[in-house]
């Protein structure tokens, strides 16, 4: 068996090998659902009940994907350029580490609301993109590959994490828990619904999407990070700048991760823990993935994960199956994602 | 400074050096498997993750010590198996790949722990290996201990150094395994096939990795509790690196990590005012420093990450 | 005489293209046969067939009289077929014995004999005259020990036939010659050889019979004796090809002046002091085996990257920063000699590659933002005046063929009216008629007044181009003589370091414009 490279991918196959790759991955799940004892068909159906069968359900996975979509796109844009961020998470929590900080300053919280929270959508955007310009730093000076490093700067954040809210930044007033002080009220989101959690950090991700398709297809910035990805040696010879554009990339990505943190804390939490995030700098590896790193692809994996978490949730409940089914469904999309995205520029020859 | 030699000086602390190293070096040399047949495995964490699991829960339905650490192998192998053949023969890129693997193989192992003991607030436990007592040596003052006064496991872990360290260098399996991390066309063109090769090889590394996660659940704790990896398996991939892809390196750099790790564990329980977190990141930010010591001295296998097709240069 | 190796109507094809299309060779013992044809012509295909690295669609391999199963390298090993590739198929970090010995012992063997194949090792060496040092790191060799290695690989596999596939690539005609006496040794020793090659002089000097390759097909069979260069040339190519004339050069004001260039560690091989200097309307021809440092010059002038010591002056104006941007807005137009790791992104769009170069002038962008309908105008037009075919706007440049593809990389320099050119390898792997097109280009631009920095190892190249040539060897460039003066020797010795003819003749010919200047 031989596989050649497809001089044009037929458009159908475009749209069809994700459809495919997911409805394999789900039947894969279903599987191991069936194997546990259920029933796969109203699992499923479960899921999409719990996600989308109420008020609740909806608002719940809307507010879920908020974060998934700005880490989401922070590995997209990271890949694009073929800079490996896997520290995702770090940046999350290292953001949302920066709004709790910067709201004890009494001139930030004091400031009318929308100062508030610009500055704090700012600190927190700041501190995701230093965190990553570390390892990128190490990879254009040392050669250092940023996959390990980024990774290991995940569990370095984690812990300063846990050192801060148990330390400088800890909450008096929460009988023991380790958590962060609570954010100052005027740097909290405007809800988009009464009574739901669903707040205006979903409105910054959608828009973020669609500026940053706007910047990879139009701006000279977007065209010299895609084809740095492509091929970093004609990038240099076409004169890319190619640390500098490396170092733009990675201030884009660690900040929009930096941002998810932010925008969880500001909008959900209003206080950090360690587990603010259930892996979502992770998650958004994944979601980078199913889109194939398109921006705008990436709101609609951001919304299948989110989909899949929140209904597994509830379907957990009813059937006593482990809801860690979610994690296993989405990490098995991603491998036959990778399997369908190959399929569109290969052609399988016995 | 005297608390630091009390600590340098206590039998405790060389002892459980070798205990702290033992997945470090049965991972790390899977790793070096892997890229020395040229071919990038972040599989690892999940691997581990999953062997941890599987090995506990093997022995935990009643089979032995031993069929534990074997079941844990064979799955790893399998999850290499998966590796090997979306990475070789499709060619796929080998960062994202083996992130899906580790974020697969550990997902399910929580499914089917959860699965396994559905409602237990404590992890339940099982009985692990016990230092072996080899009789005389263990008597030795201070050296007994350190060295003899380990489980089965932990022998094991240092014999497949050498056993790993004689395949590559000494047999004619080693020299293609070695040669087709450097050149596969060079491979190819003397009869053996490289694909086969690297898909047997990443199985056997990664039988290792799932090796390294039976021995945290059999040996040095004795439950099984997610997230208890805790990026072991990312420290691996890092000290393969300062290792320069050799066995006896990685052996070398398994138990100098490990002398940090229970200095920092004994240094936290002694040392006031210094928050406990500090301590904990240490382990990470001496893999990073490592890595950036060795990058640029390192000889790294030249095809590591070329995926390799047939009449395509 | 026995016959030793037998191809019988291979055909091969790939997609839709028919790579080899019924092709029967035959080797008899001790016999040297040169495969001769073009880029393209199919020879690689089809000795890559015979070694099982492709199986053949149709036809058979057929070794001392016993059919060998396709596809299986191993069975041609053992039946006693070795082959020294082109692009060397060794590894640089492990030691020459390592190399020799990989997949030459069973492998599931506990312990590999390595005395037994040092001493086996040295005595091939010794017996055919290649000495190695059996320990020494492949990365520290030179490419002609490293091509000893190679045919040492083969010769410890007990090869009887020998394939090497353009065996003088990156060799200097001396060292070639050298090579050819090696072979000479082999065949009376009671080896059969067969040598890939499309240079007809090394055909002539140095084989027994000749079979010409010309589209997938045998065209013609010749014993070397009863033919010559110019019914091979024609065969080959299988159509009279006229490379354009050039009228005489017009040298202006000097354009480029180079002084004194050092640079290590970048680019491959070092510069250890080149100075030269280029007029406007003239062609500089640099020549030279590969890795002795055209690479590097060629990425200095180009922007790529600064110099350790030494100058750039572009019309005078000494160039102060080293990048792409800068060297292009000086008037320097660049064709890079690996079209598809350099030259264009293949997965990008036509209009893509054609602004990304120029992205930061204002023709292109403004305040960061890409002006698409003026790019894709100047695309457009590229596409037009350079005839390139198969082009869409907005379709991948790697779909194009080689001679298209660089067609738009001539576009997208000419277009920019630059005033230097450098060109490096311009029709490497091009076919014929595509190399007429690049050469007519580059001939045009001269007589418009810029000058041509050609570098090329391509020696008929050179001289159907240049108004003056030099070699550059070791990081240095060799005194420059005028193009009517070439001739294969002279080249030759330039190109392996002896510069006392081309002194001489540089002196002569500095002197003759004061002669005329005097008239």
């Amino acid at each position: 068996m031989r596989f050649e490279r497809r001089e044009q991918t037929p458009a159908a196959l475009t749209v069809l090998a994700p459809l495919a790759a997911i409805l394999t991955a789900l039947l894969m799940a279903g599987i191991l659902i069936a194997i546990a004892g259920a029933n796969p068909v109203q699992a499923y159906w479960l899921i999409l009940d719990g996600a989308f069968g109420s008020r609740l359900g909806i608002t719940e996975t809307l507010t879920r994907a908020t974060p998934l979509i700005l880490t989401g796109l922070a590995a997209a844009v990271a890949f694009r350029a073929k800079l490996w961020n896997i520290g995702g998470e770090g940046q999350f929590y290292l953001g949302a580490l920066a709004v709790s900080a910067f709201g004890l300053i009494p001139a930030i919280a004091g400031a009318p609301a929308i100062v508030t929270i610009i500055a704090c959508l700012i600190a927190g955007a700041v501190a995701g993109a230093l965190l990553l310009l570390v390892p990128v730093a190490l990879k254009l000076r040392f050669g250092v590959d940023e996959v390990v490093t980024t990774l290991l700067l995940n569990f370095i954040v984690i812990l300063f994490v846990s050192m801060m809210i148990e330390g400088p930044l800890r909450d008096p007033l929460a009988f023991g828990w380790p958590q962060s002080v609570p954010i100052p009220d005027s740097a909290s989101l405007p809800r988009l619904l009464e009574r739901s959690r669903l707040h205006a950090g979903l409105l910054i991700a959608v828009a973020l999407a669609v500026a940053i398709w706007w910047i990879q297809t139009r701006t000279v910035f977007g065209l010299r990070a895609r084809a740095t990805g492509l091929n970093a040696r004609a990038a240099a010879f076409a004169g890319v700048p190619l640390g500098r554009t490396l170092m733009l990339v990675a201030a884009m990505s660690g900040g929009l991760a930096g941002l998810a943190g932010a925008i969880e804390v500001m909008g959900v939490k209003g206080y950090v823990t360690t587990d603010l995030s259930p892996n979502y700098g992770y998650s958004g590896i994944v979601i980078a993935m199913l889109a194939n790193r398109h921006p705008i692809g990436v709101i609609a994996a951001a919304l299948f994960t989110a989909v899949m978490f929140v209904g597994a949730d509830s379907m957990s409940r009813a059937l006593g199956i482990p809801s860690y089914i979610a994690d296993v469904t989405v990490a098995l999309s991603l491998l036959t994602m990778l399997v369908a995205i190959f399929l569109t520029q290969y052609r399988v020859r016995p | 400074m005297s608390v630091v030699l009390d600590i340098l000086s206590s039998v405790g602390m060389w002892e459980a050096i070798l205990r702290i190293a033992t997945p470090f070096i049965l991972g790390t040399l899977g790793v070096l498997l892997c890229e020395r047949v040229g071919v990038l495995n972040l599989g690892i964490e999940g691997i581990m993750t999953f062997g941890a699991m599987i090995g506990w829960l093997t022995v935990y339905m009643g089979a032995g010590l031993w069929a534990g650490l074997l079941v844990a192998a064979l799955c790893g192998a399998m999850f290499g198996l998966l590796h090997a053949l979306l990475t070789v023969p499709l060619g796929l890129n080998q960062h994202v790949t083996g992130l899906g693997i580790t974020l697969f193989a550990s997902s399910f192992s929580y499914y089917i722990f959860r699965l396994a003991v559905p409602t237990a607030t404590s992890p339940p436990t099982v009985e692990p290996f016990r230092a072996l007592e080899v009789p005389v040596l263990s008597d030795i003052p201070f050296l007994g201990p350190v060295l003899f006064n380990q489980t089965a496991p932990t022998c094991l872990a240092l014999g497949l150094v050498l056993v790993i360290a004689w395949v590559l260098y000494r047999t004619p399996l080693g020299l293609a395994i070695r040669m087709t991390g450097e050149n596969p066309h060079a491979v190819d063109a003397q009869g053996i096939d490289p694909i086969w090769l690297r898909i047997g090889t990443i199985m056997a590394g990664s039988a290792l990795m799932g090796l390294a996660g039976a021995f945290l659940t059999l040996a040095a704790f004795n439950s099984f509790f997610p997230t208890m990896v805790q990026g072991r398996g990312w420290i691996c991939i890092a000290l393969v690196v300062f290792a320069l892809w050799r066995p006896g390196r990685a052996l070398l750099g398994a138990v100098l990590f490990a002398f940090f790790d229970a200095f920092q564990l004994r240094l936290q329980t002694v040392v006031d005012g210094v928050p406990y977190q500090l301590f904990l990141m240490l382990p990470y930010v001496l893999s990073i420093l490592a890595l950036v010591v060795m990058a640029r001295r390192a000889r790294v296998p030249q095809a590591l990450m070329v995926p390799y097709r047939r009449g395509e240069r | 005489m026995t016959r030793v190796l037998e191809l019988d109507g291979i055909t091969k094809r790939f997609g839709t293209t028919l790579a080899n299309d019924d092709v029967s060779l035959h080797l008899e013992k001790g016999e040297v046969v040169a495969l001769l044809g073009e880029n393209g012509a199919g020879k690689t295909t089809l000795m890559s067939i015979l070694f099982g690295h492709y199986t053949a669609d149709e036809g058979s391999v057929r070794v001392n009289g016993e059919t060998l199963p396709p596809g299986k390298s191993r069975a041609a090993i053992d039946a006693g077929v070795g082959m020294v590739h082109q692009h060397f198929a060794l590894a640089a970090n492990l030691t020459v014995l390592d190399n020799v010995m990989t997949g030459t012992e069973p492998l599931w063997r506990l312990r590999s004999d390595r005395a037994a194949a040092r001493a086996r090792l040295t005595r091939l060496s010794e017996r055919f005259g290649l000495p190695v040092d059996p320990d020494a790191h492949v990365s520290d060799l030179s490419v002609g020990e490293r091509q000893r290695v190679e045919i040492l690989k083969a010769l410890y596999n007990d090869a009887r036939i020998l394939i090497l596939d353009e065996p003088t690539a990156v060799l200097t005609t001396q060292q070639s010659e050298r090579l050819f006496a090696t072979l000479r040794e082999m065949t009376a020793q009671g080896l059969s050889i067969i040598f890939i090659s499309h240079k007809l002089n090394e055909v002539m000097a140095a084989s027994d019979r000749v079979v010409v390759l010309r589209g997938g097909r045998v065209v013609a069979e010749r014993a070397t004796r009863e033919t010559t260069k110019e019914e091979l040339a024609e065969l080959m190519v299988g159509r009279a090809v006229e490379r354009p004339k050039r009228p005489p050069a017009q040298p202006g004001a000097v354009r480029l002046e180079v002084t004194d260039l050092h640079l290590s560690g970048k680019g491959g091989a070092a510069l250890n002091g080149v100075s030269l200097m280029l007029r406007g309307g003239e062609t500089l021809g640099i020549i030279g085996v590969s890795g002795n440092g055209q690479t590097t010059l060629a990425g200095v002038v180009s922007g790529l990257y600064p110099p350790d010591r030494g100058t750039v002056k572009i019309d005078g104006a000494e160039l102060r920063r080293h990048d792409v941007p800068h060297a292009i807005a000086a008037g320097i137009g660049r064709i890079p000699e690996d079209r598809h790791a350099e030259g264009v992104l293949g997965d990008m769009t036509t209009w893509e590659n054609v602004a990304l170069e120029r992205l930061w002038a204002p023709e292109f962008s403004r305040r960061g933002i890409v002006r698409r309908s003026a790019a894709r105008a100047a695309a457009r037009h590229i596409l037009a005046t350079y005839d390139v075919r198969g082009a869409h706007l907005d379709g991948r440049v790697g779909l194009l063929s080689g001679g298209n593809m660089q067609k738009l990389i001539l576009g997208r320099v000419l277009e920019a009216d630059p005033s230097i050119i450098v060109a490096a390898q311009p029709s490497r792997g091009l076919d014929e008629g595509a190399i007429a097109g690049v050469h007519r280009r580059l001939i045009a631009a001269r007589d418009r007044g810029a000058g041509v920095l050609l570098i090329s190892e391509d020696l008929d190249e050179v001289i159907a181009l240049s108004d003056r040539i030099r070699a550059i060897v070791n990081g240095r460039v060799s005194p420059a003589i005028p193009a009517e003066r070439a001739d294969a020797r002279l080249l030759g010795l330039m190109m392996a370091g002896d510069w006392d003819a081309a002194r001489e003749i540089e002196a002569a010919a500095d002197k003759m414009p004061e002669a005329q200047d005097a008239l």
